[in-house]
């Protein structure tokens, strides 16, 4: 049995190779290679005029898209999960229609649905309400509604809205949230009566919905009831289309067994009596609905049924109901009635869109009663002002009247404003068209527009929320003379003596002074906001305004430098106390500078002074609370900075800014890390400026380089961070002949190997550090095969001290980590005994130039390899002893390899060593045969093909084979 | 139990005609659907078609008893009797037994619309029965089918006359006042565009509140019938509500014009009937409701034909 045999019997000696001449390997040029950047070549036709030679194609190379990128723009995923699933499947039929239209024309309209949001967001209340059905479980008993008319003889007819079953409950004091659980509730019973074919109870949930619509006694909360029961009617409107159309396509599929679909435009003569009758049926009832509210919201959630029965009746239908809608009295019911009037008509593509001019013109001719004395009456009851009465007929205003504008001529819009000018009170008007029409329509007439709000004076409704909306109606589309605009209006916003209302104004006019003007007007512009923000310290309430403000000025002013030297703009930063909003303008700051391009270097001083406190203020608000991802933004956006600045030929300068840099940003790992690197890089283009040829002042410069990395490097946290700067400053050190420096830098690395955690967390988990350790080791290891002995120190002083760290490194138990680093270490030294080194630096004399071969280095090397073979022999009994007979059989085979390469087979005992090894790697048949059987092959094919050498060799090639 | 009774029979009519409207002449082709589980021996499957007008009197006119007692005999417009299968047996299963039967009116009758009143009624039905022997229950299902006019497309329209009405209600115009102190000055105006109607199209018109001091609550258009029977008696003429419908809630903008629109119900109206035993006849109620609850009504007879 062949195990190693003890240590007398053989010795190591390395395998001197004659110089190699250097060969060139066979090369041949390529126009692909796998880490170019994948781009996307667009060939382009010319015209014919070209001459046939010339029609080359012209590659244009983009980037393809980076997925992580693709899915961060756009609306994050997060918020679009945000918006209940559960109403918005009602949505997506009803939608798409309307979708549909808006996809084909050049004007994008907003969709109802991202508006429902908003309403149900804005429109809340603290009130408690109550509502009143048949179809909730709990709740009172509500006495049976008398009707108004004296003769009482029921007939079956008014079954529908009959509360003879005893069931009406009424549920008050409900709270907001409670109330919208209860909508919910009911739309859940709907669908479901629906599906248990129970229609007239389903009908009679959405007439019960809509009579909840006739009730304004929380005012405040109906835009939100209002979007809250339409949902349930448009289902309630779905179900029924659906329903006919699939009754319309059974019978035309048992008559013709044919097409079973209905085409998307069907026309009324396809569809069969059955599904007509059951279509008009659903009118009759409808049309039998006693109050006018409920009957109207009940025919118009069914409206597009109507398709069925014939094609004129639609549009007469919502003519009918636009006149319908005079009959209510309420004023808010009413613009909420036309509004969803107007949605209905709007979902079928095909209809005139008429009927919405009609709508709103009925309601300008209704506009008076929004200020008559009964709705006064009204609002001082609930205790609303006037101001948000108002604010509640936006929505369906803008609804309307967006409706109307879409895809528009200009011609409207003037026919409009002449109608709303002679209206008294008209600034919510003017306010809704200004929001509604396409912003270049209302820009090109700024002025006029202007003119128009100074003259109304509504009482209730603020003249500077129209400034708002002008501003941003200017703040998309051109104006033809923002001077005289901006005069004009600032005339009236600096006059604002609230601050809510003047930040509200300015906010939305920063974008459109920022893009205008130069920077003389951008100050005023700040100084104007610091002045009004200033007294009592009212900007403290106004963070949000005031961050949106800075954001607009970094990001779209054209000079971005010259901001610094504004003296405004500073001040205005100033005003931000607090930590966290402080870090956030820090942030839009950085943000907005970093997004101009890395190219735009700076070295204004100013500039850099700026931005080093803007970056200060963000490091300082760092601290042991800090989430891991804030720092690691606020490192980003730090370091980003600490690479742009670039003095250019003034290297002190630029080194002394690092220091700088480094005293501000004490606390960042990624800061720290970022300086090192380019302090590094400062001073390898510092040897690139001499080529290598140090004069005393630039020695002494990368001297004070290597200095500073080596003081930097200790005040980072992270372990691996810090092993790979040293050894980086040790190369770069290396590079620029400062040996003692690379000495240093490597002890230092070798002191800290030992405290290298055993395990680090990649990704969440906890992995082993070792395979880390391994390749750093290799890494070292070829680094320091060209690092001169110290002659203080001793003969491979610092390769001694890295056998040492490795000894006491606490390795796993079964790990055969260190014995796989001895393997390496044998090969380095063996490559160490050469007599010239593979590969060198410049100026720097290894140790085969220090040592030129000596005998006495080369047996101190082998001693050296002896005690390593020593240890893997060890190891080798030690995993025989514990069973695990594949990873001795692949060490062997490793162990194997490196002495018939690295060794010298003529050495006593050496050559029996190798076939000893051989024969424990094959022994139990663990080895990959074909590997075996190519490693014999190679070794046949490089024997040496002289010497004593080639003896041994063949001989032990020859027992290889056997 | 002593005999096994047959477990499940089930009979139905079904009659081409979704709409089961039929004219007068017209025949009405249907089957009858027969489903049982076991064989069913029976005496005959026949199949009446019936027209009925139902006259009742109200106990306003008479006595309560009387009204209970002395209803008026039903006049019979159709009556006739199919035999769509002899006696015979019923195989398991699903039958379906076509038939055709002609809508014809009894000999000195014609026939008039569907009608559901109060006090009075016309009606059709079709009716199946499954005459079985001694100690087997009959079986019997009953479709009510819809008469209405026709139609004659060969005779040129009737000119068409301008039976348009204009109102105005003030407080002078008003009947049956009260207290002519407590009504609230205002001034209504209006239009119907028609007062004689076709039942299928809408009632139109629209109305103006011009002026009003106070507040308006509702303004609602009511549907009344006029039914008066003919009996031993005398007459005894009923009006009662159909269906109200509003067209006006809560306070109204004043000098805007406001739809006034209304369908005509199916089966509870029919076209204006004058006979010899009773009339079938039609109003229209305009209703204002003031806050204060106080009521005006202004009434329109008005005539409907089809």
């Amino acid at each position: 049995m062949s195990t190693p045999r003890s240590q007398s019997l053989w010795e190591w000696a390395c395998r001197i190779a004659p110089p190699v001449t250097k060969k060139k390997l066979p090369s041949e040029e390529v126009h692909d290679h796998p880490l170019k950047p994948m781009t996307i070549t667009v060939s382009e036709t010319r015209g014919a005029s070209k001459r046939l030679g010339t029609g080359t194609s012209t590659p244009t190379p983009s980037l393809v898209m980076d997925p992580l990128g693709a899915a961060l723009d756009g609306s994050d995923p997060l918020s679009q999960f945000a918006k209940d699933p559960l109403t918005s499947d009602a949505w997506d039929a009803t939608d798409s229609q309307t979708t549909k239209v808006a996809s084909s024309t050049d004007e994008y309209m907003e969709p109802w649905h991202t508006r429902r949001a908003v309403i149900l967001n804005k429109f809340t209340t603290s009130e408690k309400l109550s509502m009143v059905s048949s179809f909730l479980s709990a709740g009172e008993k509500v006495v049976r509604a008398q009707s108004s008319v004296s003769s009482i003889v029921r007939t079956r007819l008014e079954q529908l809205d009959d509360y003879d079953d005893g069931t009406m409950r009424e549920l008050a004091n409900l709270t907001q949230q409670e109330y919208i659980i209860r909508i919910e509730q009911l739309n859940k019973q709907l669908v479901h009566n629906w599906e248990k074919d129970s229609r007239v109870n389903a009908l009679r949930i959405a007439i019960q919905c809509s009579a909840l619509l006739e009730d304004t006694s929380v005012i405040q909360f109906y835009p939100s009831k209002f979007v809250l029961i339409t949902d349930i009617l448009d289902s309630f409107g779905k179900l029924v289309y659906d329903r006919i159309k699939a009754k319309a396509e059974s019978k035309i599929m048992s008559g013709r067994r044919a097409s079973t679909t209905l085409p998307d435009n069907f026309t009324p003569d396809m569809i069969p009596e059955e599904a007509k009758e059951i279509c008009s049926n659903w009118f009759y009832k409808c049309s039998s609905i006693r109050e006018l509210v409920r009957r109207l919201y009940v025919e118009a959630s069914i409206l597009k049924t109507y398709s069925f029965l014939t094609k004129a009746e639609f549009s007469q239908a919502l003519t009918r109901l636009t006149k319908m809608v005079r009959g209510i009295g309420d004023p808010l019911v009413a613009v909420y009635a036309r509004c969803y009037l107007c949605r209905v008509g709007m979902s079928v593509s095909t209809i005139n869109r008429q009927f919405l001019k009609e709508n709103f013109y009925d309601f300008l001719a209704t506009y008076h009663q929004l200020f008559s004395g009964p709705v006064r009456s009204v609002l001082n009851t609930q205790k609303v002002d006037m101001c948000t009465y108002l604010h509640l007929y936006t929505p369906a205003l803008e609804w309307i009247v967006q409706g109307l504008a879409h895809n528009a001529p200009e011609s409207l819009l003037v026919e409009i404003l002449s109608r709303c000018y002679h209206k008294g009170n008209s600034a919510l008007l003017l306010n809704t068209v200004m929001t509604s029409f396409r912003p270049s329509y209302v820009s090109s007439r700024a002025l006029y527009f202007i003119e128009l709000i100074s003259a109304c004076n509504t009482e209730g409704y603020p003249q500077y929320l129209l400034f708002k909306s002008l501003g941003n109606c200017l703040s998309v589309a051109e104006t033809e003379s923002p001077l005289q605009v901006l005069n004009e209006v600032w005339k009236v916003i600096s006059k604002l003596e609230q601050p809510a209302q003047y930040i509200a104004c300015a906010e939305v006019w920063a974008h459109f002074i920022v893009t205008h003007f130069s920077n003389h007007e951008i100050n005023i512009f700040l100084g104007d906001i610091i002045l009004h923000m200033t007294p009592n310290r009212v900007y403290e309430q106004f963070y949000p305004q005031l961050l949106n403000i800075v954001d607009k000025v970094v990001t779209n002013c054209a000079d971005f430098e010259s901001l610094f030297s504004m003296d405004k703009f500073l001040p205005l930063i100033d005003m931000f106390h607090g930590e966290t909003i402080k870090v956030n303008v820090c942030k839009s700051i950085m943000a907005a500078y970093m997004s101009r391009g890395s190219k735009e270097l700076s070295n204004d001083p100013i500039v850099i002074d700026a931005l080093m406190f803007v970056c200060r203020g963000m490091h300082d608000s760092v601290s042991v609370l800090t989430v891991e991802d804030e720092k690691r933004q606020i490192g980003l956006l730090i370091s980003q900075l600490v690479r742009q600045v670039n003095f250019g030929q003034d290297l002190e300068q630029q080194l002394s800014y690092f220091v700088e840099a480094r005293a501000a940003f004490t606390n960042l790992d990624s800061v720290h890390s970022t300086l090192v690197q380019c302090v590094n890089k400062l001073s390898v283009n510092t040897g690139r400026i001499v080529r290598g040829h140090h004069t005393r002042k630039t020695a002494s410069f990368v001297r004070a380089c290597a200095a500073y990395c080596y003081i930097t490097i200790p005040s980072i946290f992270s372990e691996y961070t810090r092993l790979q700067l040293y050894l980086l400053s040790a190369e770069v050190a290396l590079m620029n002949q400062c040996l003692g420096q690379a000495d240093a830098c490597l002890k230092a690395a070798l002191s800290l190997v030992p405290e290298l955690p055993t395990s680090i967390e990649v990704d969440g988990k906890m992995r082993s550090s070792e395979p880390y350790l391994t390749s750093y080791i290799s890494h070292f290891l070829s680094l320091l095969l060209i690092v001169p002995d110290s002659p203080q120190l001793g003969v491979l002083y610092l390769l001694r001290g890295l056998l040492n760290v490795l000894k006491h490194y606490t390795w796993d138990q079964n790990s055969s980590a260190r014995i796989r680093i001895y393997l390496y270490v044998i090969d380095m030294l063996s490559t160490a005994a050469q007599e010239t080194y593979p590969y060198s630096i410049r100026k720097v004399d290894s140790n085969d130039v220090l040592y030129g071969s000596d005998p006495k280095f080369i047996a101190e090397i082998n001693s050296v390899c002896s005690g390593l073979i020593e240890e893997i022999l060890t190891h080798l009994k030690f995993l025989g002893s514990s069973e695990q007979l594949h990873k001795q059989a692949a060490l062997a085979f490793d162990l194997f390899i490196r002495i018939v390469i690295r060794g010298d087979l003529t050495s006593p005992g050496l050559a029996t060593l190798a076939l000893n090894l051989w024969n424990l790697a094959n022994k139990n048949r663990l080895l990959d045969s074909k590997l075996a059987g190519r490693t014999v092959e190679y070794l046949k094919r490089r024997s040496p093909t002289q010497g004593v050498q080639q003896n041994v060799y063949n001989e032990l090639l020859n027992k290889l084979g056997s | 139990m002593f005999f096994k009774d047959d477990d499940f029979i089930a009979l139905d009519i079904k009659v081409k005609k979704c709409s089961k409207v039929y004219h007068e002449g017209d025949v009405i082709a249907g089957v009858v659907v027969f489903e049982c589980k076991n064989d069913v021996k029976h005496d005959g499957i026949d199949l009446t078609i019936e027209g009925l007008v139902n006259l009742q009197l109200s106990s306003k006119n008479v006595g309560i008893f009387e009204a209970f007692y002395n209803s008026v005999k039903p006049i019979q417009l159709v009556s006739s009797v199919l035999e769509i299968a002899s006696a015979g047996k019923m195989p398991a299963g699903k039958t379906e037994i076509p038939f055709e039967a002609p809508l014809q009116a009894c000999a000195n009758r014609r026939l008039y619309e569907t009608y559901h009143g109060v006090f009075i009624n016309i009606q059709y039905n079709l009716h199946c029965d499954l005459k079985r022997g001694f100690l087997h229950k009959d079986h019997g299902r009953t479709l009510e089918i819809m008469v209405e006019y026709k139609k004659q497309p060969g005779l040129p329209a009737p000119p068409k006359k301008d039976t348009s009405v204009n109102f105005t209600i003030t407080p002078e115009s008003l009947q049956n006042v009260n207290d002519r102190s407590r009504v609230p000055r205002f001034l209504v105006t209006g239009r119907l565009d028609a007062t004689v109607c076709e039942i299928s199209k809408p009632f139109t018109g629209d109305l103006i509140v011009d002026q009003c001091e106070g507040e308006i609550k509702s303004v609602e258009l009511q549907l009344l019938r006029v039914e008066t029977c003919g009996c031993a008696e005398g007459f005894a003429r009923d009006v009662t509500e159909i269906q109200t419908i509003q067209i006006g809630e809560g306070n109204i903008v004043r000098g805007l014009a406001i739809p006034i629109y209304m369908i005509f119900p199916r089966m509870f109206t029919c076209p204006t009937l004058t006979t010899s035993n009773f009339k079938v006849e039609f109003e229209v109620n305009i209703v204002i409701i003031f806050g204060d609850e106080h009521i005006i009504t202004e009434n329109f007879p008005i005539t409907l034909i089809r």
